[in-house]
């Protein structure tokens, strides 16, 4: 059986700079895993290669077994693949729930069909009080969440989560692990860049750790946290 | 083996109570509306019956018009945030194809006005294609530059009346050649073209589209990591936006019975139309309709008491109305009444404590 992500030797050239060189890992179905490594690494280049919004110099990415590298972003939110961004990227004009219903629309062009769905996710990330509320309103924390809900709105296989925990206090770190844990139950897998190492190190089933634009681990958050080039990594040589 | 991706599936399911969130007071604010919708058709309707002047009623069909290219306008420059200004080309274009087709081969106008329509949309489509890759300001430039395009063409081009223009026979008239010797029947027109732009715009706004459109608005990259195709999108938007104000053209034609680049194709008629939705509240159904009625009575006003010093004072006068707008309540006209409601309605609540 094939595994759901797979990232095969891809790099990623900008001119004379090399942000990914020859990265391959697999994300396994309903797996978490965790792509970690220091500022400019990477990680969000790689993020982007996956959804779509770079394609890869070299090297193929398959999705369940069908290629997806240079597809345009639209394309792989259709075929799978939800993200959220670095800053939440909140639709301001928007309340909370319609933020999310403009994810579900993607499969049923029904607005009272993506209400329903929308009020559903907000429910599950925490956020059901606050569905009609103007979204730009929402706290950081909330505002991550309500990308979530949003990205999870397209029932998607595999989710992208970009820095979901920077910045927030330990309580609402709390509330992402939980979030990212009931999205896990509901059998979609999870691929998640993060600097917050104490919220991903847990929950993750593996981890893969970049730098310089290479792989210089992969493997169970134990492996990996004892793994001496990744140590070199994180507190220099 | 298939994910197990299901269990996500919630189409089909139940909302547990109290998720939906409350909205108490929903059912009495749509007796409201229909309330408020219904007074203002009817004044609408028959308003012209009680102005006997024929400038007067000019005044208004000047309104209507302004309002409807300002409704057709907000489709692509306020839902979906691509502001155009070279819109001036879709009204040109559908005022030149029914004419040219009623001067040249007997085509009825009404058929003529969908014919402009149709190729207008075509025209954008073309336009669009390249054009929307560009972003924000950079569009804008491009549109201006289209418009400009489009004006030059018409301006040299023989078979269109290059710069003298072209005049309708007036042998034939009556509804079914769209040629009236009084105001009253372009009144009506107009008002019900109007009330045609506003029907599409309600239908975008409460539709899938409306909720793309704000998405591309707000965050572009956000809206295509949910699958929204942003040049599909667009276009779509173009297509609204460049049909009606092509229809708008069309009736300009019949009304004035003269076209010629300079009134149809001119660039600030496409500042005008970016104008009166801008003044009104960007994006919202009726801004543009508040709008056009403020800048035309603004427009028109000024000229009466400072149009005669020779001097442009009129149009210094309506730039210091339209800049104190912009400065000071940048929502719109639209966005200072829900200021004013709400102040009213808090104040209400507050004696009801």
């Amino acid at each position: 059986m094939t595994e759901l992500l797979e990232v095969r030797s891809v790099t990623k050239r900008f001119g004379g700079l090399v942000a990914n060189d020859d990265v391959s890992f697999t994300v396994g179905r309903g797996q978490i895993v965790g792509l970690i490594g220091p500022n400019g690494a990477g990680k969000t280049t790689m993020f982007n290669c996956v959804a779509g919004y770079f394609a890869p110099t070299e090297g193929e990415i398959h999705l369940d077994g069908h290629p997806v590298h240079g597809l345009s972003p639209e394309h792989c939110a259709k075929v799978g693949i939800a993200r959220t961004f670095q800053v939440a990227r909140t639709f301001t004009s928007m309340s909370v729930a319609e933020n999310v219903m403009v994810g579900a629309l993607m499969l049923r062009r029904n607005t009272t069909l993506a209400r329903s769905k929308a009020m559903e996710l907000l429910d599950f990330v925490g956020l059901a009080r606050h569905a009609d509320r103007a979204a730009g309103t929402l706290t950081v924390s909330e505002q991550r969440r309500l990308a979530v809900a949003r990205a999870l709105a397209l029932s998607p296989k595999l989710l992208l989560m970009d820095e979901v925990m920077a910045g927030l206090n330990p309580t609402e770190v709390r509330e992402a692990v939980d979030v990212v844990l009931k999205i896990r139950a509901q059998g979609i897998s999870c691929l998640i860049v993060e600097h917050v190492l104490e919220g991903i190190m847990p929950i993750a089933d593996r981890i893969v750790v970049l730098d310089y634009g290479k792989k210089i681990a992969d493997g169970t958050p134990a492996q990996v946290s004892r793994d001496d080039r990744v140590i070199a990594a994180y507190l220099g040589e | 083996m298939k994910p197990p991706k299901e269990t996500l599936d919630m189409n089909t399911l139940t909302l547990p109570a109290g998720a939906r969130g409350d909205a108490p007071a929903r059912p009495k604010k749509l007796h409201w509306n229909i309330a408020l919708w219904m007074l203002g058709s009817i004044v609408l309707l028959v308003l012209p019956l009680f102005i006997d002047s024929p400038s007067h009623q000019n005044l208004l069909i000047l309104i209507l018009m302004a309002a409807q290219l300002g409704v057709a306008w907000n489709i692509l420059g306020g839902f979906a945030g691509q502001v155009s200004l070279g819109h001036a080309a879709f009204f040109g274009i559908g005022a030149y194809t029914s004419t040219m087709l009623l001067m040249n081969f007997g085509v009825n106008p009404w058929l003529g006005a969908l014919a402009g329509g149709a190729l207008s949309v075509a025209v954008g489509t073309v336009i669009g294609w390249p054009t929307f890759r560009l972003k924000g300001h950079y569009f804008t430039m491009a549109t201006i530059a289209i418009g400009e395009l489009v004006q030059i063409v018409f301006n040299n081009w023989d078979a269109a009346g290059s710069a003298v223009g072209l005049t309708i026979p007036m042998d034939k008239q009556g509804i079914g050649m769209m040629i009236f010797a009084g105001k009253l029947p372009y009144y009506y027109l107009a008002l019900g073209l109007l009330a045609i732009s506003l029907g599409v715009s309600w239908w975008i706004s409460r539709s899938f589209l409306g909720y793309y459109f704000r998405a591309i608005k707000d965050e572009p990259d956000a809206a295509r990591s949910l699958g929204v195709s942003l040049t599909k999108y667009k276009l779509v938007a173009l297509g609204f936006s460049s049909f009606l104000a092509a229809l708008g053209g069309s009736l300009y034609a019949q009304k004035e019975l003269y076209i010629d680049p300079n009134s149809v194709l001119h660039t600030g008629l496409s500042i005008k139309m970016a104008l009166v939705s801008i003044l009104g509240g960007v994006g919202s159904l009726f801004g543009p309709v508040v709008g056009a009625a403020a800048f035309t009575l603004i427009e028109e006003g000024s000229r009466i008491l400072f149009g005669g010093t020779g001097r442009g004072t009129d149009l210094i006068v309506q730039a210091v109305i339209i800049i104190a707008i912009a400065v000071y309540k940048p929502s719109g006209l639209i966005g200072w009444g829900r200021e004013i409601k709400d102040m009213v309605l808090r104040r209400k609540q507050g004696d009801a404590k």
